[in-house]
């Protein structure tokens, strides 16, 4: 794990090349988070991967969040690791809501990591969160022809319509 | 095949520039669709000249190892195509946890992956832990690990079992069953159940070991070796066995790095990456303990791997029972454990607790932790969101089974489509893990 000083370094050295790219970090538990702007996550994760002193080429885990009523609302997140010096960092993306039923989009690292590819379709699958230049964006766990994204905090439990047997007459526009 | 027309040098031999010895083993096996080479059938696996015939396999078919679809795209007996479809046992587990308070949802995360269900409780309260800044006391890491273990071979005697049935041994499957019924009576002993035990608590474990469980463990540990040593006695010499499995289904150790897989099928490749050695999410450290690497990465590497880390678990399961030290076994601190059943009676502010933790459930402080662990199939690791309440936002548990899936493309692409049976149980995935 970088420090909280480290963090604030590589997180200025980002900055230093890619304009904005980060926005923030955060410290906790021991464990380093860089914010990252969702516009320039490729840039910061092939950065992150690729240059000397940092070389975090394994990617852990790619998983979605739902911060919901903050805002930004939902988060991608990266958790990387440097196997020889067993460090890990996590990558924070922040995705705001466009709202009227648009879905968030963000670039897809598959290019740089071929194990993002069935995360993030599960991220899609249960956030709606789009990965634009993904290779085979399609629902992985949850049925092709489902509606909505399940893990969403609005999304509620339990509630599927289901038609009874023996009372399924009074569902309108049913016939026998 | 007579082996004498597959020396090198031979025209019929796959790659003439390199010995076997250079190849890795004896590359004179079922190897043809792996090799590129020239002769006749190198050239029908190579080259792609007719229609391709697209079959499923799965999801109900013994040999997928629960409900998982293969869409699997045939030349001849080469696949050339294959895609994995899963999702057939989703059950919205993450999505049920986020509506539990968080000792209700340790049940729950144990029934994602079937067989390692004391690394998914490991993981999801390890994570509750970090987030509560709690230490558990020394006798309940001691008793975590002896469990851990106990469920490592659990798991792999049963991967080793089934991944021989699939390649035609049944009695395998019958001798594995019987030693993973040993250690299921030891879960029985020590918590009441033999699969899904919710043993692990927050804080620590539920109960201490009950009177005689020591020596149990004890006679189970002097009798494993030796049973091992019969497996590897059984398989080791069963040339089919090692038809099936030798240089068949490589992967580069790069291209698993790549594909994020972790676990045996890792080290097999020959990347000595072990969570027990490097984190200190229980004191493993403390423990002697080898990690066994694989050299080129094919099934025959993977079931040696799988083999000797029986054998080590073995040896940390007798250093936890004869090192176990004494003490409690649950943390003290009463705003997250329930008090001890006999304060009841005379404390009031201990039958509050008690009362208030059953209810509502302890509180959480705001934050996220994602917390791996090193299980039989890679890194368990729960990502756990809270935000002060009792319940958690989000848990999610990156499973390895999940990620490790995605590799079966490159193990049997090329190769012909009974390999990718034995591929596919040399994986050794729980679409119980993988659909959640």
């Amino acid at each position: 794990m970088p420090d909280a000083p480290g963090l604030e370094l590589i997180a200025h050295e980002i900055n230093e090349r890619h304009e904005g790219a980060v926005v923030g970090t955060s410290y906790e538990h021991e464990q380093a988070a860089l914010l990252a702007d969702p516009d320039s996550i490729r840039e910061v994760l092939a950065y992150l991967k690729d240059a000397p002193g940092h070389e975090y080429r394994f990617l852990a885990s790619l998983h979605g969040a739902d911060y919901l009523p903050a805002e930004p609302r939902f988060a991608v997140h990266y958790e990387l690791l440097n196997m020889p010096r067993v460090e890990r960092l996590r990558v924070k993306a922040l995705l705001p809501d466009p709202g009227d039923g648009t879905l968030p989009e963000l670039d897809s690292v598959t290019g740089l990591f071929a194990t993002a590819d069935f995360q993030e379709r599960e991220v899609y699958d249960f956030f709606g969160i789009v990965f634009r230049g993904h290779p085979d964006p399609r629902r992985i766990l949850m049925p092709e022809d489902y509606v909505g994204f399940p893990q969403r905090r609005d999304f509620p439990v339990g509630g599927d319509p289901v038609i009874f047997t023996n009372t399924e007459d009074s569902v309108p526009g049913w016939t026998k | 095949m007579n082996p004498t027309t597959r020396t090198p040098g031979h025209p019929d031999y796959a790659d003439t520039t390199r010995t076997p010895e250079q190849l890795g083993r004896d590359a004179v096996g079922r190897t043809e669709a792996q090799v590129i080479g020239t002769s006749p059938i190198e050239r029908t696996a190579i080259e792609r000249e007719e229609e391709l015939f697209t079959i499923n396999m799965g999801p109900h078919h013994p040999a997928t190892h629960g409900v998982l679809r293969l869409l699997v795209e045939l030349e001849g007996e080469v696949v050339r195509v294959l895609k994995p479809m899963v999702g057939y046992v989703h059950t919205g587990i993450e999505k049920s946890c986020e509506t539990m308070s968080y000792w209700k949802v340790i049940p729950f995360v144990e029934r994602m992956d079937y067989l390692s269900y004391f690394f998914n409780m490991e993981a999801f309260c390890g994570a509750t832990e970090k987030l509560l800044e709690l230490e558990i006391p020394r006798r309940a890491a001691w008793l975590r690990i002896l469990h851990l273990e106990l469920n490592r071979i659990h798991s792999h005697l049963v991967g080793l079992g089934t991944t021989a049935l699939d390649l035609g041994a049944i009695s395998m499957f019958w001798y594995c069953f019987r030693e993973r019924d040993k250690i299921l009576d030891l879960f029985e002993m020590s918590s009441g159940q033999r699969m899904h035990t919710r043993y692990f608590q927050v804080g620590g474990v539920v109960e201490d070991i009950p009177v005689g469980f020591a020596e149990r463990v004890k006679a189970f540990c002097a009798d494993m070796p030796e049973r091992i040593d019969q497996y590897a006695a059984l398989l080791d010499q069963n040339e089919i066995f090692l038809q099936r499995t030798k240089n068949i289904g490589v992967v580069s150790r790069e291209r698993m790095l790549d594909l994020g897989v972790t676990g045996p099928l890792l080290r097999a490749a020959g990347e000595p990456w072990d969570l027990r050695k490097v984190d200190d999410y229980l004191p493993y450290s403390e423990f002697d303990f080898n990690i066994p690497i694989g050299t080129i990465g094919d099934n025959y590497d993977r079931y040696r791997v799988r083999l000797n880390e029986m054998r080590e678990s073995v040896r940390i399961v007798e250093q936890a029972i004869d090192g176990l030290p004494e003490g409690p076994w649950i943390a003290d601190d009463r705003k997250v454990v329930l008090p001890p059943r006999d304060e009841l009676g005379t404390s009031m502010e201990a039958l509050i607790h008690h009362f208030k933790l059953v209810t509502e459930g302890f509180r959480v402080p705001p934050g996220e932790v994602y917390f791996p662990i090193e299980g039989p199939r890679g890194e368990y690791g729960v990502f756990l969101v809270a935000d002060g309440s009792s319940k958690p936002v989000r848990v999610h548990m990156r499973d390895p089974s999940f990620v490790n899936l995605q590799s079966l493309r490159d193990m049997c692409v090329g190769g012909y489509v009974a390999d990718l049976i034995a591929n596919l149980a040399m994986l050794d995935p729980i679409l119980g893990g993988i659909d959640r």
